[in-house]
């Protein structure tokens, strides 16, 4: 049976499915959903609360967060700069939040490019079958043998450093993890007896692929999506804490923390606690966002 | 003169410096013996050969293990001039026939870690693997060497230098640190062996090494200084983080770093730990410089280099800089307590070391305005990946030529790339530079800023007859007052007349360490006076 | 074997990967900063290396060399990179090994008892405690404890005390090996715990919605019996295989964390040769490191035979 379908409310093979569950209307199902998540609520509030901070960030930021000002070095938080200043005499809070706009950037593009691409080259793997996906899979392998740091350095030492190539460095690795994972999903749904029928009527390749699997494969994607989300931060945090990610004078939370924190982890302890708190809490929230959706969408989780 | 001011400022500063020591320089204490020295190393040596390799991280470790003929004074390295006798006899000898004869005696009492005496056949095929390597062996700072025309020892215990001319750069390119005396007999079997294995003369032993981890080593008893070392041991930790070897010191993990640590980290070093941390401070025999590529538009154009030096303003940076970065001292392209080096009032003629600032930034729009240089276009600059001090100063300068109208785009790499681009592919509009040398030389260190096929450390693509010329008028010159004016004039045609690379700031070494540790004393070089046959422990 | 592919894809990807970066070992070994440099001692350094050979020819030796079992010198310092790889290996695998123990003996339990009081405060509290671990970035939890480590002891002994920073291998001296290990172990065994816990959780939870579970439970046998014989068991498959990655993970991975802890480890060894340009080190370290994840993953699936009888295969 179709019920994954049924679940995300997606139009199914069988019309007549669609009878027995009839939809609600959203804010019902808003409220429901939140009496239900808590814990989903809470995380998405603060996700929806980053991604504004991020948009509007010329708006909310008090200052510039590249100008350097040598007479007001390495100040204590105080009325005038709220998180104080880092060692080039910048403002931390307006670095914070255009260090949101630069994550979110990073993470979001390459956490959508890798899952895409993955979903992709994964549906397409188990669709096909045969040496298709054996010679598929023994190279997903090989890029998944490489731990995910090395494989973004070395592509950052290839392709150079700025936000674009750390996006492409970032992206490099998720791809093959997302695709084996939406690979063995896509299995299942390849032996439906409704993707033979498809075939038998004479269906494209591209329609069935399109109109029935990748449909079903939305659960997976969407987890692996926001999982890679709050990967995405942390990893281009590590690259920048090599000196290897998002250079200066750029706002990124990772480049803050390689600059500032050891060095003037005591004399200035702000410069250092506070960008890492910003990954922590961004990263604990997408994280837990998408635990929330998981919940949701996969009707087998969901406590009785 | 300014010559006799010049130096009654240098003794200050080495009084100074010798002051902030750890007491020794008051002389009253007896070393006492015993106690292994720990001290970090901020990355593995590649080769162990001294004659091949160029950096510090095989210096600090491998240094103790061998010997030298002459060296920098341990006791007063902040000199200049001050050079001793390792294994000659005496005194640096002066020199004979017209200045290009060298004559040294060698001592009878050195002998090797295996056992053997050394002669003086052992200094002749060390000095003939340096200057003339055979095919197949590297040699990193042959042509330095360029002067010597011949290398003999007549009998068993002297060495004569023949010199092609007479030149004053030759003792301080003797003595350095690199220059390790291997045994001829070794050298006869293998000339290759001192690449991968340790055994010389030096007031320590090898003994082990642990890849990436630590090299130790233990007290000489035959050492030819007697009484020293003072050492039971000395250990080598190799720690690539600074933070972490800031952290080291702390915690008394390792007892002093031989490299330099930023300002912030010896003020939290000095509040956490008060009276059991001494710090040293010294100028460096390192600058900081940026290199503008002739070949790139509008950089072709004297006048917008010239822009780019008085955009920026060294006396005030120095000021805010040295607080978070390890440069400070405003100078020229000599190293400021070299004899050869202008006075004061001489680079405030320079254009960009006027004293008035407001003056220079008008002058660097006006000429920028005349030159007709595209001020809407943001150039390349290229950085290299690594903290202190080229990215904070280049975050500096890239601020600094904002304001006069100049945009520039930061671009930065790690050493790797960094040198592929600044050597290889030269993609670059502006490039940070550095010029860091072992001792103070600066005949020597100097030729950076000669023509392009001349210096292979020049990166600005140009070829400059003028500054050729005088540069090697002054290599010539016998009489220091005329070297010291040609310098000045060399200063002039390179940073302003020409500006064909221009300089920053001149680095600010600041070690900080366990107070316990006596006897070693700064100086301008980190690769100098390692060899610590005068460190002793007062625990 | 289908694991024969998979290696020589592995090479050549390294292979390929590693030439494309910019910059070159014997400039970085000669060129010091920004002082003179001899031009021919670094063209005699490549010589001598074999860098300017042609790309092929370095690319069958290498390949040549790992049938033979011959990894060659280190192009940075010259020995040869089984004596450099052998220590590091060392101290990594017994740091994989610890924060394995100390996240499967702290996430098996905490994540059985989230699944089985879903959505109660317990289940909440160990899910919060689970993401700060995943969201927290390693290093910065590295260098908190290590600036706790010394502030505390400084307040409370009067002498500050940081972990050692050289290694000791622990049948050399156990308390000074585990004095330096415990706290990269600590920072590193948090999140691989909490990976571990979600998946427990997650796995535990699909488990005890089943048909057979709940047939199970309406024939009345009890809750405990039930989750230890049927779900645990089958509840542990795909806990075996993340906790499987994770270790491969550990081995190589744990850049970061080294370099905050200053461990002389694998993956320290891999940021330095990378960025050192060291090609034969970096090359025979990407081949260890897939040979360990395929090697890994056949033990996985071994784990798999023997847990789900459905799934044994010749």
């Amino acid at each position: 049976m179709n019920t994954n379908a049924i679940a995300v409310g997606l139009p199914s093979a069988n019309a007549e499915i669609d009878l027995v569950a009839p939809r609600r209307p959203f804010l019902v199902s808003l409220r429901t959903w939140v009496r239900n998540q808590p814990l989903g609520a809470i995380s998405l509030f603060v996700v929806v609360m980053t991604i504004f901070i991020a948009v509007f960030a010329p708006q909310i930021s008090p200052y510039d967060p590249v100008e350097a000002h040598y007479d007001t070095m390495m100040q204590a938080p105080s009325a005038t700069y709220w998180l104080g200043t880092d060692q080039y005499g910048r403002d931390v809070l307006s670095r914070i939040i255009w260090g949101a706009r630069t994550a979110l950037y990073v993470g979001f593009t390459s956490a959508i490019l890798g899952a895409t691409v993955g979903l992709i080259l994964g549906v397409g793997s188990a669709y096909f079958g045969g040496w298709v996906d054996l010679v598929f899979q023994r190279i997903m392998d090989v890029f998944l043998a490489f731990p995910l740091l090395i494989l973004a350095l070395a592509a950052v030492a290839v392709f150079g450093t700025g936000p674009d190539k750390v996006i492409l460095a970032i992206t490099f690795p998720f791809v093959p993890r997302c695709a084996r994972v939406v690979r063995s999903g896509a299995l299942a749904i390849r032996e439906m007896p409704y993707v033979d029928a498809a075939r038998a009527l004479g269906y494209g390749h591209w329609r069935i692929i399109l109109r029935h699997m990748v449909p079903n494969c939305m659960a997976t994607y969407l987890i692996m999506l926001t999982t890679f989300l709050g990967q995405a931060i942390l990893i281009e945090a590590s690259l920048s804490y090599l000196g290897l990610g998002v250079q200066e004078p750029i706002p990124a939370w990772g480049l803050m923390l390689q600059g500032g924190a050891e060095e003037y982890a005591e004399s200035a302890i702000w410069i250092a606690i506070f960008p890492g708190l910003a990954i922590t809490l961004a990263v604990f929230a997408f994280n837990l966002f998408g635990d929330a959706l998981r919940d949701t969408l996969d009707p087998k989780l969901r406590a009785r | 003169m300014q010559s006799n001011r010049m130096k009654a400022v240098c003794a200050v500063v080495a009084g100074v410096a010798l002051g902030l020591g750890a007491g020794s320089a008051t002389g009253a204490e007896t070393p006492k013996r015993g106690g292994v020295l720990n001290y970090v190393v901020p990355a593995e040596p590649p080769g162990f050969d001294g004659h091949r390799e160029s950096t510090f991280a095989m210096v600090h470790p491998i240094r103790p293990y061998y010997s030298v003929l002459i060296r920098v004074n341990p006791d007063n390295p902040s000199s200049t001039t001050d050079f001793v006798c390792d294994v000659c006899v005496g005194k640096v000898p002066e020199p004979t026939d017209d200045g290009k004869t060298y004559t040294f005696k060698i001592r009878g009492d050195v002998k090797f870690h295996s056992g053997e005496t050394m002669t003086a056949h052992d200094v002749v095929a060390s000095y003939h693997k340096i200057i003339w390597p055979p095919e197949g062996v590297r040699s990193h700072r042959k042509a330095m060497f360029g002067m010597i025309e011949s290398v003999t020892a007549p009998d068993d215990y002297t060495v004569v230098f023949k010199l092609k001319f007479a030149s004053n750069a030759f003792v301080p390119v003797l003595a350095m640190p690199f220059n390790w005396i291997y045994q001829k007999a070794v050298l006869d079997k293998d000339i290759h062996w001192y690449e991968k294995n340790i055994s010389g003369s030096g007031p320590f032993i090898f003994k082990e090494r642990q890849a990436g981890g630590f090299m130790r080593g233990d007290r000489n008893p035959n050492y030819y200084h007697k009484g020293q070392p003072y050492l039971d041991g000395i250990k080598a930790i190799i720690a690539n983080k600074q933070s972490l070897r800031v952290q080291a010191i702390r915690g008394d993990r390792a007892a002093i770093e031989f490299r330099g640590f930023p300002p912030a980290s010896r003020d939290d070093l000095v509040k956490a730990l008060g009276k059991e941390i001494t710090v040293q401070e010294s100028v460096w025999n390192c600058g900081i410089s940026y290199v503008p590529n002739h070949k790139r538009k509008p950089f072709d154009d004297v006048r917008v280099r010239r822009a780019l030096s008085l955009a920026v303003d060294r006396w005030g940076g120095s000021n805010y800089l040295s607080k978070i970065s390890i440069v400070k001292t405003v100078g020229g392209i000599t190293y400021p307590h070299s004899p050869l080096a202008p006075s004061k009032e001489q680079l405030q003629q320079l254009a960009g070391w006027w004293p008035d600032l407001k003056k220079s930034r008008a002058e660097a729009r006006r000429l920028l305005k005349e030159s007709g240089a595209d001020l809407s276009k943001s150039y390349y600059f290229l950085v290299r990946g690594v903290d202190q001090p080229y990215k904070i100063v280049g975050t500096w300068l890239v601020d600094q030529w904002k304001s006069v109208g100049l945009k520039f785009e930061q671009h930065t790499h790690p050493t790797g790339p960094f040198y592929a681009i600044q050597r290889g592919t030269k993609e670059f509009d502006v490039s940070i530079d550095a010029n860091c040398n072992s001792v103070v030389n600066p005949l020597v260190d100097t030729a950076k800023y000669l023509s392009a096929d001349r210096a292979s450390n020049n990166y600005g693509q140009y070829i400059d007859r003028d500054a050729d010329a005088i540069y090697d008028k002054m290599l010539r010159a016998t009489d220091v007052n005329e070297q010291r004016k040609l310098m000045f004039e060399y200063n002039k045609i390179t940073l302003d007349t020409h500006a064909n690379q221009s300089f920053v700031l001149w680095w600010h070494r600041i070690i900080p360490h366990r107070s316990y540790v006596k006897g070693w004393k700064i100086g301008p070089s980190h690769y100098v006076n390692q060899v610590l046959d005068n460190v002793w422990l007062d625990k | 074997m289908l694991v024969i592919p998979t290696l020589f894809g592995a090479a050549a990807l390294v292979f390929i990967m590693l030439r494309l970066i910019p910059g070159d070992v014997c400039e970085i070994r000669m060129a010091g900063d920004g002082g003179y440099f001899d031009q021919s001692a670094i063209t005699a350094c490549q010589e001598e290396l074999g860098t300017n050979r042609p790309l092929l020819t370095q690319f069958v030796e290498f390949v040549w060399g790992l049938m033979r079992f011959d990894f060659g010198t280190s192009m940075w310092t010259g020995q040869p990179v089984i004596e450099e790889v052998a220590l590091r290996f060392e101290l990594s695998l017994q740091v994989a090994i610890m924060a394995t123990i100390v996240g499967v003996i702290i996430a098996i339990p905490l994540g059985t008892i989230s699944a089985v009081r879903q959505n109660t405060w317990i289940d909440y509290v160990v899910r919060g405690i689970s993401i700060a671990g995943i969201a927290t970035p390693a290093f910065w939890l590295g260098i908190m404890i290590i600036l706790g480590l010394l502030m505390f002891t400084q307040h409370f002994l009067g002498a500050p005390w940081m972990p050692p920073i050289t290694y000791r291998p622990i049948w050399e001296d156990p308390v000074y090996n585990l004095s330096m290990l415990i706290w990269p172990t600590v920072a590193t065994g948090y999140r691989y715990s909490a990976v571990v816990t979600r998946m427990t959780r997650s796995a535990l939870l699909e488990v005890l919605r089943e048909d057979y579970v709940r047939t199970a439970r309406a024939k009345g046998l009890w809750d405990k019996v039930i989750i230890r014989r049927h779900a645990l068991k089958n509840a542990l498959l795909p806990v075996v295989t993340i906790v499987g990655m994770e270790f491969a993970f550990l081995m190589g991975g744990l850049v970061v964390t080294e370099q905050v802890f200053n461990l002389n480890g694998v993956g320290k060894l891999f940021v330095d040769s990378v960025l050192n340009n060291d090609y034969t080190m970096t090359q025979s370290l990407v081949m260890l490191v897939v040979m360990i994840f395929v090697m890994v993953n056949f033990f996985v699936d071994i784990c798999y035979a023997w847990l789900d009888p459905r799934i044994r295969y010749s």
